[in-house]
């Protein structure tokens, strides 16, 4: 009996306030989109991260013949320099910090100039022997670049010393600005929302305060008054939550991997199983979100 | 069954008090009419046995129990032992007078079974059998009082406050409905009933408590509206 008659309460409390549901529903959903955004964003970001730090290598450029660089004075490095930088690269040192090291040769370095842009007219007029030698590193960890970068730069027979993670990024500070964007608006929207729900809880039981003012006179409890207001919010709420997901779930299917990635096949772009990931955080951030504007909304109403 | 010890009520600082001083106790079954000008305390007086309002001074006893011990939450659970009638029924328009009658029962978690037999038996009562599916708008004045007393009554409280209940109806219904809440007082039920209706007190010839400036003037049993003082 009990609840039959709450959740008439409720049905009645929704027809009556469509409009005000309608619009609870719709900020919900378009805030929380933006939290998804935001974490699908930063999703993206690690995706990246795990991908690329472990192919990118810093790069230990050897003095070629002739060079500006004053390190290079001695013209180009010898066979003992080379010796020497290996054996600091795999000395105890920084075994820590060093998983790999290999040298790429003039040849190879030729090769592989080739391979990028044999098909080039200008490419043909490069050779062999204008290419540089260099040392390649892998790191165990590629967040300590810096700690090589200092062991070798300076030493006999080094040019300088690049960090291939250095050119990956731009993009990840675009990436990261995107998601500050995405999570201030997100932030800002969820404001808008926890005050939209307060106010239409609170005309909702404006609205029904006759029948509120009668259910109390017979000695119905605080909960049961109130409870038909916090789950008309919540429920709103979870329609909000839910359109997101779904929202995020049709974005990522059609524009990501439908468009992106069949357009840019070096990104391993986020999925719509990374959607489904973050629904329920999302069905949960609405529940709170409705729980806190009953809680606003319904202390005032909560005397007896 | 209550029991006013030394109760003074001020709204606003400063300002007269509704209720000065005033101790009052009314037995178990009793029916005691609460007279006076308007303003003179009467409303306030049913606030406190309700616990809408809390005294300023004094103690308020109802069933026992001293209403400055009972904890907000509980609240719900006294008024379940009260029943209340008012001057302008209160009843909700959009509900028929079944379900105006079994919200007094459903929102206190009675079974649905108990709701199906126990509401029609209270509006035959109250003499609206065959009435259930109006509406409160479809109903004269005194019938719609009746739904109310039978809301008030449904769930067999112990006490019926009622305030003014006569005060939109023509002196015939008026007699209708004081029978009525009569013949509830007679199944033991405590009734205190505000009124400044003095046909209607002068017929019953109850016990009648006089108010004036929320100063108790007068507690007299099988008495009328005006006495002399």
């Amino acid at each position: 009996m009990r609840v039959r008659f709450v959740l008439s309460q409720i049905g009645n409390g929704l027809r009556r306030n469509l409009a005000m549901a309608v619009s609870v529903v719709l900020v919900t959903f378009i805030s929380l989109a933006f939290v998804g955004a935001a974490i699908l964003l930063q999703t993206q970001i690690s995706n990246m991260k795990d991908d690329w730090y472990d192919k990118v290598e810093v790069s230990i450029f050897l003095c070629p013949a002739s060079s500006s660089v004053p390190n290079c004075a001695g013209g180009e490095a010898t066979e003992e320099q080379v010796e020497d930088l290996q054996a600091v690269l795999t000395s105890d040192a920084l075994s820590d910090y060093v998983d790999e090291v290999y040298v790429e040769s003039k040849e190879q370095a030729y090769e592989a100039y080739l391979e990028q842009f044999g098909d080039q007219d200008w490419a043909q007029s490069i050779t062999a022997e204008q290419m540089q030698m260099s040392l390649r590193v892998s790191l165990v960890d590629p967040e300590m670049y810096q700690v090589v970068a200092d062991e070798v730069t300076g030493r006999p027979g080094v040019e300088y010393v690049v960090d291939q993670r250095s050119i990956l990024e731009p993009l990840f500070l675009i990436l990261n600005r995107a998601t500050l964007l995405a999570a201030g608006l997100a932030a800002l929207m969820t404001v808008t929302a926890i005050m939209l729900i307060t106010t239409t809880i609170r005309l909702s039981a404006m609205s029904r305060r006759r029948e509120t003012s009668i259910m109390r006179l017979v000695g119905a409890s605080n909960l049961f008054i109130q409870l038909p207001f916090m789950l008309e919010g919540a429920l709103a709420a979870l329609l909000g939550a839910l359109l997101a997901a779904g929202g995020l779930w049709l974005g990522v299917r059609y524009i990501i991997e439908d468009w992106l990635a069949s357009s840019v096949r070096w990104v391993n772009f986020v999925s719509t199983s990374d959607v489904l990931l973050i629904a329920p955080i999302l069905i949960g951030i609405g529940i709170v979100l409705a729980a806190i504007s009953s809680l606003v909304s319904l202390s005032r109403y909560t005397k007896v | 069954m209550i029991r006013f010890k030394k109760v003074s009520k001020v709204y606003a600082r400063g300002a007269r008090p509704a209720l000065d001083q005033v101790s009052l106790e009314v037995e178990r079954g009793e029916f005691v009419f609460l007279v006076g000008a308007s303003g003179s305390g009467k409303s306030t007086f049913l606030r406190l046995v309700l616990r809408e309002e809390r005294p300023t001074s004094g103690s308020v006893f109802v069933a026992g129990r001293d209403l400055a011990q009972v904890s907000t939450w509980k609240v719900p659970h006294l008024r379940r032992q009260i029943g209340c009638v008012f001057q302008d029924f209160r009843l909700l328009p959009t509900k028929t007078v079944f379900e105006n009658v079994a919200i007094a029962m459903q929102v206190i978690g009675k079974p649905r079974h108990q709701v199906m037999t126990t509401v029609p038996e209270t509006l035959e009562m109250v003499g609206l059998a065959g009435k259930e599916k109006r509406l409160p708008h479809e109903l004269s004045g005194g019938e719609q009082q009746r739904v109310a007393i039978a809301r008030a009554f449904v769930n067999r409280p112990a006490i019926v406050l009622a305030d003014e209940p006569t005060g939109n109806l023509d002196p015939t219904t008026s007699v209708g409905i004081m029978r009525l809440l009569d013949r509830i007082n007679r199944t033991g039920t405590t009734i205190v009933m505000a009124t400044h209706d003095d046909e209607i007190v002068d017929q019953m010839r109850k016990r009648v408590v006089e108010l004036v400036d929320g100063q108790m003037v007068r507690d007299q049993d099988r008495g009328v509206y005006g006495a002399a003082r």
